[in-house]
């Protein structure tokens, strides 16, 4: 993937964040992860619930300091980096899209604006930047003068990744953007994605407890399980054909998550009542929960 | 009240109202009889030896020991505001520069323009009045943006991944928390006269002042706690920032 000619776009060198307060205060939540991304594509790290892969994500863009390690960007360790520009150049989506106060067009140039490369009042100038942007997550231009506030889960997700391209990322991380939303708009995040990174040579970082989802949007990736690395390799191979038991059981369904759960159109198993349904909430989201 | 002044026979007879509200949490169980008896014996003692320092002081007329007792009542002041927010670290600290900022200030200008004359019988309850207002202020300010950091995480942490200096990614809260904690000096100032006649205005009328000599008193005090609660309220929002995040620009967590 990466060699000393063509270093890693992004990379992580044993890095561990521990648990600092709380009943799981000492865990280690992020255990001597390292890995390497190679510049353009989608790398996806896929795990259950608590595997760590949020904090993982946090602690790349500095959100949480990692307690030992480092982070590569271009080969370089991101701490010599000033932490603005380290996030202008290191994107970051999340679960659930939170809107800032003001229109459409106010939150996708949050970022532009404060490196005062937009006029901070909304006009026509504005507009212009703003619409490309939209345009680009699949949203008509009418928008751009939308209270922000008014949007449904789908159109916020889309919006908050109009205000993360709007930093002309280099690298873009994306934690698990669909969780939050209906299956509808979930497909529609993840075809947008797909069709970014056709078009783009940004780099993503696609986290994900979602096998199918993972299948659907990598390339290659690494399986997280409890903080530690368990496998890493070409994706569809990597989960088809898993060396290692953890993944196997993750693939199965049986390490949480919702790869391989009962469906909810799937028929009762037999010797079950007749009237019982199919296990409600197999397909709910299990948000993982922040440390 | 025997000609024109308050003796301890009136306090003893004004027992008899203490009596009613005791009568009153009895019969309704609300339980409160214990704390009710307690609040109204402090409140007597308290004021009675507080009584006794302010009268050697304003004998005394000694600048240091006027200034002596403003710093006490600051450094009370203080701690009981940082009581609130004492998940912040150096709230005590916080809260000592900000209470004494406005305060000083505050007062500062009043002596200077000629306001208030800088005798102790002036300068120390106008001191308590604006020390108690700017405590208030102060209190709500810092536990508002405490709570909001907490609540609006996910906005703070979105602005800060965008690369928004943490200053300017708290800046919603901190506006919205200034607002409330300013909003009771605003309307009281709004409706003065018109819903309660206010403390200092209603000392001075019982203390047998004319009325608009009262009223011009009042428009002093309420102009001077709008500027003593205002530098407070936005010293709270200078200090605030560096103790809701780290030198990495992480938001910390707080357990509130």
């Amino acid at each position: 993937m990466t060699d000393d000619a063509h270093p890693a776009k992004l990379a992580a060198e044993e890095l561990r964040v521990v648990a600092r307060r709380g009943a799981e205060e000492g865990r280690r939540i992020v255990d001597a992860v390292s890995f390497a991304v190679p510049e353009g594509g989608v790398f996806t790290v896929v795990g259950p619930s608590g595997s760590g892969k949020s904090t993982l994500l946090r602690a790349i863009v500095r959100l949480v300091e990692p307690d030992s390690g480092r982070v590569l960007l271009d080969g370089r360790d991101v701490t010599a980096l000033p932490v603005p520009e380290l996030r202008r150049r290191v994107g970051m989506v999340f679960q659930r899209p939170a809107m800032f106060e003001g229109t459409v067009t106010d939150n996708v140039l949050y970022g532009p604006r404060l490196r005062r490369e937009h006029p901070e009042r909304d006009g026509p100038e504005a507009r212009d930047a703003a619409v490309p942007l939209l345009e680009r997550v699949g949203l008509p231009a009418d928008f751009a003068g939308k209270p922000a506030d008014e949007l449904s889960g789908g159109e916020a997700q889309r919006v908050a990744l109009a205000r993360a391209l709007a930093n002309r990322p280099e690298v873009l991380l994306l934690d698990e953007p669909t969780s939050s939303l209906d299956p509808t708009a979930s497909r529609c995040i993840e075809e947008l994605l797909a069709a970014l990174a056709e078009s783009t040579d940004l780099t993503f970082v696609f986290v994900t407890h979602d096998l199918h989802q993972a299948r659907r949007i990598g390339d290659h990736g690494l399986l997280l399980v409890e903080g530690r690395v368990v496998e890493r390799g070409p994706l569809p191979g990597m989960l088809d054909d898993p060396a290692h038991d953890l993944t196997r059981l993750f693939a199965t369904g049986r390490l949480g998550g919702r790869a391989g759960g009962p469906s909810p159109d799937e028929k009762p198993a037999a010797g079950a009542k007749p009237d019982e349904k199919p296990a409600a909430g197999a397909d709910a989201d299990d948000t993982e929960a922040l440390p | 009240m025997s000609g024109d002044q308050f003796t301890y026979v009136d306090v003893a007879a004004a027992l008899v109202l203490v009596a009613l509200a005791l009568l009153l949490s009895w019969r309704q169980r609300l339980d409160l009889e214990r704390d009710l008896l307690i609040a109204s014996v402090r409140a007597f003692v308290q004021l009675t030896a507080i009584g006794f320092v302010i009268a050697l002081i304003l004998d005394a007329d000694r600048p240091l020991w006027v200034l002596l007792m403003l710093a006490a009542m600051l450094t009370f002041a203080a701690f009981t505001a940082a009581r609130n927010v004492r998940v912040v670290p150096g709230a005590l600290w916080l809260m000592v520069v900000a209470l004494g900022l406005a305060s000083a200030t505050t007062l500062g200008v009043m002596v200077v323009l000629g306001i208030i004359p800088t005798g102790a019988r002036y300068v120390i309850p106008i001191g308590g009045m604006i020390i108690g207002n700017t405590m208030n202020v102060a209190s709500v300010t810092a536990l508002r943006i405490v709570q909001d950091a907490s609540t609006q995480r996910g906005r703070i942490e979105a602005a800060l991944a965008l690369g928004a200096a943490p200053r300017v990614a708290a800046h919603g809260i901190i506006r919205q928390a200034v607002r409330l904690a300013m909003v009771p000096i605003i309307d009281s100032t709004k409706t003065m006269g018109l819903v309660f006649l206010p403390g200092a205005m209603t000392g001075m009328i019982l203390a047998g002042a004319p009325p608009l000599e009262a009223v011009r008193l009042q428009v002093v005090v309420m102009f001077m706690l709008i500027a003593a609660t205002g530098l407070a309220a936005t010293t709270v929002t200078w200090l605030m920032p560096s103790r809701l995040f780290t030198p990495h620009q992480q938001l910390r967590r707080f357990d509130t």
